[in-house]
């Protein structure tokens, strides 16, 4: 047991330390968390044009694809390097984590030539059109209506919270062709130009203030039968590849930590009160809990294994955890805590900042409810949920 | 990276459960629950000598097997799923650990090799009443010859030979090697929550014994004992933790009610689905924890302690679950749910409660994030 790379793994991480050093500057303190905006936006395109070039874009792809023909553990490596420095990745990580590999596995010759090399290359970036008001954590729920007329399809209806969807170039649309067939049946997907008429990005004002988000609203949007992704009622079969691949694209919390609480409590006298040291083992142990399990999957990727299930707790630790120090650094401040001041407030008001957001990470790519549900389902062998809506036609189910 | 045990490691775990599964069942436990003269289970113990695991990581020089404490991990896991009825952590983790750790060249080839043997059954006395014991305020003394004071309680006080007792001396601690069988003894069993692990109170009276070590430093080998059984009996409640995840799966998925199986219920799903993220921590901890103790690393305080915290939590969550999944079948005597109820609870508070841990492991944090 130790936390050694092999040689191998190791000549990979100096040569992907080297490229990081030669592009990029190391993160500290001042970085962003969260950076947006159109300067964000062209820096990051950028960089993923050069990670292309160096051969680090997507390194478990095959070469013909762009990739590097790498393992998934060298994709490991170069996620812990990039993310010690300070790497614009954000905008492409929905695209090429979850739907240009939908468009690989699911396209024609076309679409891949067409597409692949550019979204890899980051000049164009692509969002997912999954969700909608009514169909959130039950997903296939979706009423965006596709109708056949000729060789076209007719979209109307409305997605939302699509990250990306104001920059993105393409996207992946889970629509209803079928709305008599039961609700998994009657779904088809198709690649849609983002740019074109009767598509209406319009960001969300979010409960945290901020609108980084969008729905997405389609108005008599007419795409080619040549653009869908697999067969007439079939997209729920080509949906699951994509959230397939969620779990691996979707990234831990970027918030406060353990300890940066624990400065925060030094700084402002509340490190020697008992309940909170007690609290703080207790957000230790499970953050390390957490960390120590990823090396675990590294080390299974290491050996040449998959990945456990072991993935899964991650999000359920991360955002309840980034909620409750949150929650805790506020009310060691008492009344004053409640001032959000970027200016005045001690951390920059990054506490107060993050338990606004702290809501979303638990809903985001899962909510804790459905992440359970998977574990006890998929982990456990535990029995699925009822199901009161599998053989019903779609347009028979009750809504609300 | 190289964060998981080696295939020779996970061979013994495997050879362990599979001997421990045949040799050692609940319906060996409960030969111990259900007979107040028993202190622990006498076949079991005799094979588990035999298996040689007391030795595993006690240097061959000294008797033992000379393998390692990332092995004696892995057998400790499969003796907390069994809910062994041995003195085993007692002579291994605290007993045989506080050799290794303070005792002279010559007390450990005198003692170490009687260990191995079984000839020699192994305590670990600390606890004076209520509250952790704090090496200041010690009412057993050490004169340098001679023991005084009472302890209690004292896991497998009443069938082990010798102990090793954390006594005053002058105005600092010691720890004392002590022979439980001769003059100047006297213990009787007390009663507790788990009786499938003995207890006892000691009473010294001006007993025979020798200092571990140098006098007055008794408090570091105190917390380096204390640091390595963390971590040991952190793997034996982790074995217990997913042995009684395994259970409540089990039963949920057999059980109906309302016409389906109970595991159906997102209410039963989600308990379960927590427990197996408790169990997931507990193991990551341990893990690195196992780590710490198998390389002497400068970071063992804040690993021992955060796997013991880890696998505490996880194996009171899990045993408590437990009971609760299995219903009402569940709070009976038959049914094993509480012998891992009883058996979290004395895991728990054995070698400190999680209170005292939390302390330890926010105190290593603050010494390491002012360095």
């Amino acid at each position: 047991m130790d936390f050694n790379d092999t040689k191998e793994e190791a000549e990979f991480r100096v040569e992907a330390r080297s490229f990081l050093e030669k592009h990029l500057k190391p993160k500290d303190a001042n970085s962003p968390r969260r950076p947006s905006g159109e300067d964000f936006l062209k820096r990051a395109k950028e960089w993923q044009k050069t990670k292309a070039e160096g051969g680090f874009a997507q390194i478990t792809w095959p070469k013909e694809w762009g990739g590097r023909g790498g393992s998934s553990m060298q994709q490991v490596i170069w996620n812990q390097e990039e993310s010690k420095f300070d790497a614009p990745t954000g905008p492409f990580t929905i695209g090429l984590g979850m739907c240009v590999p939908t468009v690989i596995a699911f396209g024609s010759d076309e679409h891949k030539k067409r597409y692949v090399e550019k979204a890899l290359r980051g000049e164009e970036i692509w969002c997912q059109l999954f969700s909608e008001p009514a169909a959130g954590s039950d997903v296939a729920g979706v009423k965006t209506r596709a109708i056949k007329d000729g060789d076209e399809w007719v979209i109307n209806g409305q997605k939302v919270w699509t990250t990306g969807a104001h920059f993105s170039d393409y996207g992946i649309v889970l629509t209803r062709t079928d709305p008599k067939a039961p609700k998994h049946k009657g779904l088809t997907m198709f690649i849609v130009d983002m740019h074109q008429k009767g598509v209406e990005a319009k960001p969300i004002h979010q409960a945290s203030g901020g609108r980084e988000f969008n729905e997405v609203y389609f108005t008599d949007v007419r795409i080619p039968d040549s653009d869908r992704l697999g067969e007439v009622g079939d997209g729920w079969k080509v949906a699951l590849v994509t959230l397939m691949n969620e779990r691996l694209a979707v990234g831990g919390s970027p918030g406060p930590d353990w300890k940066e609480i624990m400065e925060y409590a030094r700084d402002t006298g509340s490190l020697s009160d008992q309940a909170f040291r007690e609290k703080l083992a207790d957000w230790y142990v499970a953050a390390q809990g957490y960390s120590l399990t990823k090396f675990r999957t590294q080390t299974a990727l290491s050996r040449g294994g998959t990945p456990g299930p072991e993935n899964s707790i991650g999000k359920i630790i991360t955002a309840n955890q980034l909620q409750d120090i949150c929650n805790s650094a506020i009310e060691m401040q008492d009344h004053y805590g409640i001032m959000n001041d970027t200016d005045t407030m001690p951390a920059n008001a990054l506490f107060q900042q993050s338990f606004m957001w702290a809501p979303g990470l638990r809903i985001a790519g899962g909510t804790d409810e459905i992440l359970k549900n998977i574990i006890a389902e998929r982990v456990l062998g535990l029995p699925q949920d009822v199901r009161v809506d599998k053989k019903v036609p779609f347009d028979e189910l009750k809504q609300g | 990276m190289n964060f998981d045990f080696s295939e020779d490691q996970k061979f013994l775990a495997g050879e362990a459960r599979k001997f421990l599964n045949a040799q050692c069942t609940t319906a060996h436990v409960r030969e111990v629950l259900n007979d107040d003269d028993k202190s622990h289970h006498d076949g079991v113990w005799n094979k588990v000598v035999e298996m040689g695991w007391i030795g595993t990581a006690i240097p061959e020089e000294y008797g033992g097997l000379g393998l390692g404490m990332l092995e004696l991990c892995v057998i400790a896991e499969e003796m907390g799923r069994a809910l062994a009825p041995v003195p085993f952590a007692s002579t291994t983790y605290f007993f045989a650990e506080a050799l290794k750790a303070a005792g002279s060249e010559e007390q450990k080839k005198d003692v170490l090799e009687k260990v191995v043997s079984g000839e020699v059954v192994g305590c670990y006395a600390a606890s004076e009443g209520p509250g952790n014991p704090e090496p200041s305020k010690l009412k057993t003394t050490f004169d340098g010859s001679k023991l005084t004071g009472t302890k209690i309680p004292v896991t497998d006080g009443d069938i082990a030979t010798h102990a090793v007792v954390l006594a005053k001396e002058g105005s600092g601690a010691s720890l004392v090697l002590v022979a439980l069988t001769g003059e100047g003894v006297s213990r009787k069993k007390v009663s507790t929550l788990e009786p499938t692990r003995s207890h006892a109170e000691i009473t010294f009276d001006g007993a025979p014994a020798q200092r571990l070590g140098k006098a007055g430093e008794g408090e570091d080998y105190h917390n380096r004992v204390l640091d390595h059984a963390a971590v040991l009996l952190a793997f034996e409640q982790l074995g217990g933790a997913d042995r009684c995840l395994e259970m409540a799966t089990e039963f949920a998925k057999d059980r109906y009610a309302f016409g389906r199986p109970i595991g159906g219920n997102q209410a039963i799903k989600h308990k379960l689905a927590d427990m197996y993220v408790k169990n997931q921590v507990a193991r990551s901890n341990c893990y690195y924890g196992a780590w710490a103790l198998s390389t002497d690393a400068s970071e063992l305080p804040e690993a021992a302690a955060s796997s013991r915290l880890a696998a505490s939590e996880a194996y009171w969550f899990a045993s408590k679950e437990n009971i609760q999944t299995h219903g009402g079948m569940g709070f009976t005597w038959e049914v094993d749910c509480h012998l891992f109820y009883r058996r979290a609870k004395l895991l728990a508070v054995q070698a400190g409660s999680p209170k005292v841990w939390k302390e330890k492991l926010v105190s290593a944090l603050e010494r390491k994030n002012a360095a």
